[in-house]
């Protein structure tokens, strides 16, 4: 042992084994990604919602919704956009508080750890977790409800840009709204209503533009509509952008939208994040 | 030993709104020794370890904790000092192995994980998820996580609370071993038999201040304390003497006797009277 050794004392090259930044990101999001898979709750809600939705869905409209495009094109990118959200803003703004709550932040706060390593750490969770979610949710929409994928590389790349923008919007205003609750339980009674509100008003359980009309410019303020919106570029022919609200998909403004929220959700982090309750002083 | 102060603490202050935690506190740690912070709940005891570990803010005084400004932790400051936070924050999906093996990585000089598993104590519990260790096995694995960066500077608030007799001794070991490799070390306590088995010197917190900082046996001039001598006189009545020359007493009273004298005891005052006694006083 090290009894004979003064902890004060230099070491030898053997110990210094601590992996670089890069290498402590990703540690931290491989224990990150293990606690959630470990925990029940986790993988139940948050991964299997959107596909128990979907099968709901599906099951109960089997139409088209005009030009022999069917409905599942149309509510795929609901489905899509609330996993995403669920897996980053509800899944953040719940665990969160009961970490902070536990006392594991503070730990993380006692060690040299550089703060961002954590951070990382929660991001890398989010996205391994949304992809695997994504990948399952679209699998299930294909097998059993003949989703038409994407065909071709540029409806690709906007799914890709949209989703990693919304995911990013969604995990900063996951961690900001974290800071409301109090306590461990008050997590999810802050961010569900949130959530579930925001799903009712964006388009994705009721074909958007026949919300009425004030509903619809308060979803614009949010990021959910804008994910949506970006979505059923990809999902639904090109012609289906004059049904939109505002005459076209607008990729250009789901860009900025979801930008600035990205920007909000930063501000809102660095100013409000707490690694203690305020108990803890 | 070199003499250098592992800590500096001069007219420490904290309050929370109007409750006055800390009321100027001035305090010296040396390296290599043990201190002892004794007191009662709410004495100020956590939020002046806390301040000191560079989790509080405070409103005034000037501390200085391995040569920096613990307001200020940086990486490097960090991974000198090693904590063991009162509230236990646990990693319920994770095992014992996989939270140390973790935390290992956060240091530049960390322990073997192995290692440090078999020294506290948990090595039958390697494997286990945390949330099915008893209370007593995760203040172990708290400590485990606060020596595993192998620091210069050990804070342990109340480590014992929850322990059983026999792993509150194994602890006390422990606590010995890490000392005597040299490494500071600064614990929090309201058992008094703990402040005395391991600490060089102690010092009473009460109502936000030190009262007495001095080496265990001599707290509150306990040495040159008056002895108390009782016995029973041949009709069975209980006497009582103080006296500051136990042993000429009880020398006179053995020849009164013609022999033993009858319920013969001769006592000094206990830490726990010293201490029941500061911090009644304090009040």
């Amino acid at each position: 042992m090290t009894t004979t050794t003064k902890p004060a004392t230099p070491v030898a090259a053997t110990r210094g084994r601590r992996p670089g930044a890069g290498g402590l990101a990703l540690r931290q999001g491989r224990l990150e990604i293990t606690q959630f898979l470990r925990s029940r709750e986790s993988v139940v809600f948050t991964m299997g919602f959107p596909i128990i939705m979907i099968l709901i869905f599906a099951s109960i409209f089997h139409g088209t919704i005009g030009g022999g495009v069917k409905f599942t094109q149309y509510f795929i990118t609901g489905m899509i956009a609330t996993g995403l959200m669920t897996v980053s803003f509800q899944n953040l703004g719940i665990w969160i508080p009961i970490e902070r709550d536990r006392g594991v932040l503070k730990r993380y706060r006692g060690t040299p750890m550089p703060k961002w390593v954590w951070f990382a750490g929660k991001v890398i969770m989010v996205v391994a977790i949304g992809i695997a979610e994504t990948a399952l949710l679209l699998a299930v929409a294909v097998a059993l409800f003949d989703l038409d994928l994407p065909g071709t590389a540029g409806k690709w790349f906007t799914f890709g840009w949209v989703a990693v923008l919304g995911v990013t919007a969604c995990t900063l205003c996951g961690i900001a709204i974290s800071s409301l609750a109090r306590t461990a339980r008050s997590g999810s009674a802050v961010v569900t209503p949130v959530a579930l509100v925001l799903q009712f008003i964006s388009g994705v359980f009721f074909v958007f533009t026949d919300l009425p009309t004030w509903m619809q410019q308060v979803a614009a303020l949010f990021p959910l509509k804008w994910m949506c919106q970006g979505l059923r570029s990809v999902f639904l022919p090109s012609s289906f952008g004059a049904q939109e609200p505002g005459g076209s998909f607008e990729l250009g403004r789901v860009a900025v939208v979801l930008a600035l929220w990205c920007v909000i959700g930063v501000v809102l982090c660095l100013t409000t994040f707490r690694w203690t309750t305020k108990r803890d002083g | 030993m070199d003499d250098e102060l592992a800590i500096s603490v001069r007219g420490l202050r904290k309050a929370y709104g109007d409750n006055v935690a800390v009321a100027g506190v001035d305090l010296d740690v040396h390296r290599g020794e043990v201190f002892a912070l004794l007191g009662p709940n709410g004495a100020g005891k956590t939020t002046t370890v806390e301040i000191l570990e560079g989790y509080r803010r405070r409103d005034a005084g000037e501390v200085t904790v391995l040569g920096a400004d613990p307001a200020h932790p940086d990486a490097g400051w960090r991974s000198r000092v090693g904590i063991v936070l009162q509230g236990t924050g646990e990693f319920d999906e994770l095992t014992v192995a996989e939270v140390i093996r973790h935390f290992s990585g956060f240091y530049p000089d960390a322990d073997d994980p192995d290692k440090v598993i078999e020294r506290v104590g948990l090595a039958g519990k390697a494997k286990a998820r945390t949330h099915t260790l008893s209370g007593g096995q995760k203040r172990r694995l708290d400590v485990a996580l606060g020596i595993i960066g192998r620091p210069e500077l050990l804070f342990l608030d109340e480590p014992t609370t929850g322990f059983d007799p026999e792993a509150r001794r194994e602890f006390w070991e422990l606590i010995r071993d890490l000392a005597a490799a040299g490494t500071t070390i600064v614990l929090t306590t309201h058992y008094l038999d703990e402040a005395e088995a391991l600490a060089d010197r102690v010092g009473v917190i009460t109502g936000g201040r030190l009262v007495e900082v001095s080496a265990p046996n001599r707290l509150g001039n306990r040495q040159e304390a008056l002895a108390t001598v009782s016995w029973r006189t041949p009709d069975g009545t209980p006497e009582l003497a103080q006296t500051a020359t136990p042993t000429a007493l009880v020398a006179d009273l053995a020849v009164r006797y013609g022999g033993e004298v009858p319920g013969l005891t001769v006592t000094r005052p206990t830490l726990e009277d010293v201490y029941l006694t500061m911090i009644g006083h304090a009040r």
